[in-house]
């Protein structure tokens, strides 16, 4: 198992340099380039910001140079925003865009299986029903959709709740409607997955052998049904991190959130190269250490798994 | 006089169906002695298997539901008994091993985890003084190496093994009553008789009654002392096992004995087989449910359910054939 673990754990860094190598030539091959939105630039001037930040070199060669400053952890100065480096803004915004996402993936996980299990051992009782009627809403709305409706009833209407924001300006308040806005969906998701497992293992026959040694419900739902059950929400997690993160990118916009969606959206935008590769970068990363802990989460609950 | 521990009388289990009230159980009422080895045979879907889980209260509820009768246990009835009550009697007095040893352990716990808990509910050990004992059950059941074997995964088991496992977990409390239903229906030909030879064994040495529920007759010939044959929710025969297989009564019961191939006898052609399908026990009209497939059906058969011909003591048959003989 260990020796599994340390065999994923080095598999990241190709997975990793492949994402920085396709990504670095793909966006100098889209047209245009960070400076070329610019007025009128005289050629000398222009030959002056190239050499500035290294453009007059062959591409290879500036290749080369990044890769080694992303190794000693420097994405590079922006070159958009000329007073701060990608690293000041990845440190700005990361850890509001982990919180958003962190947040509504935990409230996810734990509701949509809390609602799965009781939608399953209710099943075809208004409680069931209830639920996956939540559910059913929650896959079948899309989040720019979510969002603004949201934000229409319970900030417009009700004026519970800011409008946008974040914590500065109106404390904990501030996160409500973006984390409901986000974890929505993947709660739907997770609760119709976990009732159907559930449903499916309760049927089980190693259940029933739990019933006739005269254990209690409670004691078999949480040691003999849990873990079998919770592996199809356990594999969805993979996928289910990767939507939390292009999720949290729209929510970021739709509630004005300073995290690190708007800035991995308006480099697309600007062109502005380094600011690119530092927020794919950070965002990949995020997204293959999740798969890998899943992987590693999987082999954990299920012992017929083998890894050798 | 052997000492009756289980009395069940007239019982009813009938499942609440889109297509009409299914009597998967319907009437049935045996005895079992102390430490006697009972045998129910029947086809699939004759109402063996519902039997039991009735006995458990394990019925699926709903659509399930036991509609009436008694099962006495030491003088106290079983069906009337509430959740708590219950719970004490399943894996404590009454053990279950059931069909299919690949599915009924749980895959996700190791079999220590298993048999433990078992053990530690219902009998007053800590954790080593149950582990122990676990060890000590898996041993008299035939793993080798128990005290690490223990520690594995259901996985890491063979069919057999499983079953093995499943024996020493049933038996682990030292319960009255075991109830295997079909416990070798699942398994290689070569384990079936290894696994039979266990629970046999082990069931003589704790004096434990056995309710083996089966489809194979050679399984009950060997091992049972009383059989009741069931066919469609009614046990249509009941006797000793000489009494049923030396001088089987009722026409299903020789149908079944004719069928089972025979080594000791003379092979003439095809194997015997009784025609036709068992019926549908939804909306059963009051008539033999045996008719249709019967060499011997009278007008009688197709009108009224036969009552029950009592020969002696245990020796029941319920056929039309029989009404006159005294």
């Amino acid at each position: 198992m260990s020796k599994y673990i340390i065999r994923r754990a080095l598999g990241l860094i190709p997975t990793m340099l492949i994402i920085i190598t396709v990504c670095f030539f793909l966006i100098r091959v889209a047209p245009g380039g960070p400076f070329s939105s610019e007025k009128k630039i005289p050629p000398q001037i222009m030959k002056n910001i190239e050499k500035k930040y290294h453009m007059d070199e062959p591409l290879i060669q500036q290749y080369g140079r990044y890769v080694v400053n992303v190794l000693r952890g420097d994405f590079g100065p922006s070159y958009k925003y000329k007073d701060y480096d990608v690293n000041y803004y990845i440190a700005q915004g990361l850890p509001k865009s982990l919180l958003l996402g962190t947040i509504s993936i935990l409230l996810a996980v734990l509701l949509g299986t809390a609602a799965g299990m009781f939608s399953a051992l209710r099943q075809n009782t208004w409680v069931d029903y209830t639920w996956m009627s939540f559910a059913v809403v929650g896959i079948s709305v899309p989040v720019f959709v979510l969002g603004p409706v949201l934000m229409y009833i319970f900030s417009i209407r009700l004026g519970w709740l800011p409008v946008a924001g974040w914590i500065d300006e109106h404390g904990l308040k501030a996160l409500v409607l973006p984390v409901l806005a986000l974890f929505y969906q993947y709660f739907a998701t997770i609760a119709r997955l976990s009732r159907a497992s559930f449903l499916e293992t309760i049927r089980s026959d190693y259940v029933r052998t739990a019933k006739a040694k005269g254990l209690k419900t409670s004691y078999i739902m949480m040691k003999h049904v849990l873990k079998g059950a919770s592996l199809p929400v356990v594999s969805y997690l993979g996928p289910a991190f990767s939507g939390i993160i292009t999720g949290s990118i729209v929510v970021e916009q739709i509630f004005r959130v300073p995290g690190l969606g708007r800035h991995f959206v308006q480099s697309a935008f600007n062109r502005d190269y380094t600011m690119i590769m530092g927020t794919v970068i950070v965002y990949s990363l995020i997204l293959v250490i999740m798969n890998f802990l899943v992987d590693v989460l999987y082999g954990y609950l299920d012992p017929r798994i083998s890894y050798s | 006089m052997s000492e009756v521990i289980l009395k069940v009388n007239d019982l009813k289990t009938y499942f609440n169906t889109d297509d009409g009230i299914v009597k998967a159980v319907d009437g049935v009422s045996f005895e079992l002695e102390k430490g006697e080895m009972l045998g129910i045979v029947g086809e699939s879907g004759s109402g063996k298997s519902v039997t039991n889980l009735s006995l458990m209260k394990l019925i699926p509820s709903p659509p399930g539901k036991i509609m009436s009768g008694t099962a006495m246990l030491d003088g106290v009835d079983i069906f009337k008994m509430n959740d708590n009550e219950i719970r004490k009697l399943r894996g404590n007095r009454i053990g279950m091993i059931f069909q299919d040893p690949m599915t009924s352990l749980n895959p996700f716990l190791r079999i220590s985890t298993q048999m433990i808990e078992t053990i530690m509910l219902h009998q007053d050990k800590d954790k080593s003084a149950a582990r122990a004992r676990a060890v000590e059950m898996l041993e008299m059941v035939g793993i080798p190496n128990p005290s690490k074997r223990i520690n594995d995964y259901p996985h890491q088991f063979s069919g057999g093994m499983r079953q093995r496992v499943m024996i020493a977990m049933a038996l682990s409390c030292d319960p009255e009553i075991l109830i295997a239903d079909e416990p070798t229906s699942a398994l290689d030909v070569t384990i079936q008789a290894q696994i039979i030879e266990v629970m046999q064994e082990l069931c003589r040495k704790l004096n434990t009654a056995v309710i083996m529920i089966t489809h194979d007759l050679g399984v009950v010939a060997g091992i049972c002392d009383k059989v009741c044959v069931m066919y469609a929710g009614r046990i249509v025969e009941k006797g000793s096992n000489d009494e049923i297989f030396k001088d089987p009564k009722h026409p299903y019961t020789q149908g079944l004995i004719k069928s089972v191939p025979r080594l000791d006898r003379p092979s003439k052609g095809r194997l015997y087989s009784i025609e036709g399908q068992p019926p549908n026990v939804i909306d059963l009209p009051e008539c033999c449910p045996f008719h249709p497939r019967c060499e011997k059906a009278m007008d009688k058969c197709r009108n009224t359910y036969p009552p029950l011909k009592v020969f002696g003591k245990g020796r029941e048959v319920s056929c039309w054939l029989y009404e006159g003989e005294k």
